[in-house]
This record gives C-alpha cells, structure tokens and sequence, in this order.
C-alpha cells in the first residue's frame, strides 16, 4: 500500500517536472521573440529619424505635382480633343456646303455649255425647256421674246400650256412688261396661294444682254414635287437671264445671216447664168 | 477596265451630261448614252450592264416600257434600275416599283441623290 503511493508521487513529480520544462522552453520562445521584435522596432524608428520622413515627404510632394501636371495636361487634350471635334463639325458642314456649291456649278456649267452648243434657233429654245424643266422644276412656262417693231412680247416656246394660250403683251403693261421695261425679276409673294395667269406669271425673269432685254421666261407652275426655290434656282435664273438671251440672240442673227445669205446666192446665180 | 457600266436612257443631252457628271464621281465608272428606249435595248445587248438609269417620258420607247422588258428578260433582270423622272405622283412611282424599277428619282435633278442612289445599287460604301 505505501508502495502504491510512493510511485504515484513519484509519477506525478515526473509529470510536473515534465510541464515545468515545457514552461521554461514557452519562457525563452517568448524572450526571444520579444527581443526580436524590440530590434525591429529600433531599427524602424531608427529609419523614421535618419530621414525615412523627409524622404518619403518629398516623393508625396513630387506625386501630388505630377498629378497636377497631368491633370493639367489632361484637361488641355480634353480642351484639344473637344476644338477638334468642333472643328471637324465645322469641317463636315463646309465639305457639305461645298458638295452642294460643286454640284451647282456643275449644273449651271452643263446648261450655259449646251446654251452655246448650237446656233439653231429652235435647239437653242429647246435646250432652255430642258433646262427649266430638270434643272429648276417647272412645268408650265413660256419663254416671250420681244418683237422690237411692235414693241410686243410674245411667245414662242411653251412647256404645258398651248402657245396659242399665252397673250401678247405690250412693252411695260402688266406684271410681264413690267419685267421686260425693267429688267428686274419678279417672284410671286406665295407660291401657294398663286392661281395661274397668263398676264402674271408665278415668277417672270427677264432675258438680258447686258441690260439689254430682248424677252422674258415667264413659269405658271412648278412640278408637283417642287415647293419652292432653292438659292440654286436664282443662280440659274440669273444665269438664264444672261446666257440664254445670247444664245437667243445669236442663234436667230445666224438664222437671219443664213437667211440672207441663201437670198444673195440666189441672187448671184440668176446674175451668172 | 472599267469596275462599273452604268447605261443612261434619257432623250434630252442635257439631263444625260448632267447625270453622267454625278456618276463619274465614282470611280471606275464607265458611262453608256442611249436616246429612248429602243436605243437602250440595243445597247444592253452589246456589252454588260452593272446599271441602268431611265427617264420615263421618252420617244419611240418609255422608260416604263424599257423597264419591263428588262424585268423580263432572263439575262438583264438582274440589272438594277432606277428611274428619274418629272412624274411626282404617287401612284407613278408605284407603278414603276411595280413593273421593277429598284428605284426612283423625281425631277428637278439632284446630283448628290443621284450618286447615293447609284453607289447603294452597285453596293459602293
């Protein structure tokens, strides 16, 4: 019996002294480690004071003005980025603008071209039909050419309506002698609410050498599909003006100069044979 | 070499100088001038055809006539066709969509819409 306690207190001995090794072991871990970390907070104080701050002090100022730099930069390529833009808006409507001014200018080269490719009296007026038709939109017109002996203006060319429709008109009376005493265009005030007249034309312009008129166009209706004039429409109506009565005039002086010239050859062989 | 044939049926030289002026802005476009319809006809059989453009109101063939016989004729109906005309009504476009045109263009004439119109037919971007 007093066996039996002798080695349970000695069991119990090697059990303490056990745990009191593992103690002291845990002990020194600890020691060691709290002076580790004691090195390590020297050595990061010791990198405080000895210019660790300042340094880092300076990179902080250095990034925050290189941001503002390229803030500023930033915003100057915005700035760039949105003038060019405009610019090119800018550029988008004059290369429309100049499309169209190039389109006109080719349409108003092809009518005064084929004005002058004939001295045919007759080609000469059907030329100005197919002008007035496809390039302005007409559909009723007559061109007038003033008879310099009566001082009347007649028709002598109509698209729509019969040439036997159309009245003389006396140099000065009227809406249409007015334009041929003048010389100065006339455009109804409302396309929409004119009513067709003979007498007043819907729009009237008058045919010009130099000031000179030698006649009138006068327009009664325009194509369905055309409501209005656009600025290309005067632009051709001035060219009208102007090349028309000189293909006008100069065709009828061929058609005259021809005339004669067959008279006198007539002449000339009857006095050889 | 040409890349396109375009054959324009108009009878007024003015309207056929002034369509071809907006064509040629395409390029490689090669332009054939026929008088009326007729003449058209003629001119489709002698070489290929990438385009066709007509007026309606023409002597000894309208274009609506033109437009038809090509419509059915096994080697031209795939030629696309685009009719311009002084005809504004409704009921005339109809009936040219109807016989076949792909097309159709009101007078006064438009240079611009004629080209756009032509390079969307011969699938120019």
């Amino acid at each position: 019996m007093q066996k039996d306690d002798e080695r349970m207190v000695h069991s119990r001995g090697e059990e303490f002294l056990q745990v009191f090794k593992k103690g002291a072991e845990f002990t020194q871990d600890l020691l060691k480690e709290n002076e580790r970390l004691r090195f390590r907070v020297l050595e990061l104080e010791k990198f405080q004071t000895s210019g660790g701050e300042a340094g880092s002090g300076a990179d902080l100022r250095k990034l925050t003005e290189r941001i503002a730099d390229l803030e500023a930069e930033k915003q100057e390529i915005l700035d760039r980025i949105k003038h060019v833009e405009e610019e090119n808006q800018d550029f988008a409507a004059r290369y429309l603008e100049i499309e169209d001014e190039n389109n006109n200018l080719a349409n108003l080269y092809i009518a005064s071209y084929q004005l002058h490719s004939t001295l045919d009296f007759k080609e000469v007026l059907q030329i100005i039909t197919e002008i007035i038709i496809n390039l302005i939109g007409a559909e009723e017109f007559a061109i007038m050419l003033l008879d310099e002996k009566s001082d009347e203006i007649q028709a002598v060319a109509t698209e729509g309506v019969e040439r036997s429709e159309i009245p003389p008109v006396r140099l000065g009376k009227g809406v249409i002698g007015e334009v041929a005493t003048s010389g100065e265009s006339h455009f109804a005030t409302d396309f929409d609410a004119y009513e067709r007249d003979f007498t007043a034309p819907m729009v009237c312009i008058p045919l010009k050498i130099k000031e000179h008129v030698i006649g009138v166009l006068a327009i009664y209706k325009l194509l369905m599909q055309k409501k209005e004039f656009a600025p290309v429409d005067y632009e051709l109506f001035t060219l009208l003006a102007g090349h028309a009565a000189t293909a006008i005039f100069s065709s009828r002086l061929y058609s005259d100069s021809e005339r004669k010239l067959s008279t006198i050859q007539g002449f000339i062989d009857l006095l050889t044979k | 070499m040409s890349d396109y044939n375009v054959l324009i049926v108009e009878d007024s030289p003015t309207m056929r100088q002034l369509i071809a002026f907006a064509l040629k802005r395409i390029r490689g476009v090669r332009i054939v001038e026929a008088n009326d319809g007729v003449d058209g006809l003629k001119k489709l059989s002698s070489e290929r055809f990438d385009l066709i453009l007509t007026d309606i109101n023409m002597p000894i063939m309208d274009g609506l006539k033109l437009v038809s016989l090509v419509r059915n004729d096994a080697n031209y109906k795939a030629i696309p066709i685009v009719v311009i005309t002084t005809e504004g009504a409704q009921e005339d476009r109809e009936r040219a969509l109807a016989l076949g045109a792909n097309d159709y263009i009101t007078k006064p004439i438009q240079p611009t819409k004629i080209l756009d119109v032509a390079k969307s037919l011969l699938k120019i971007a």
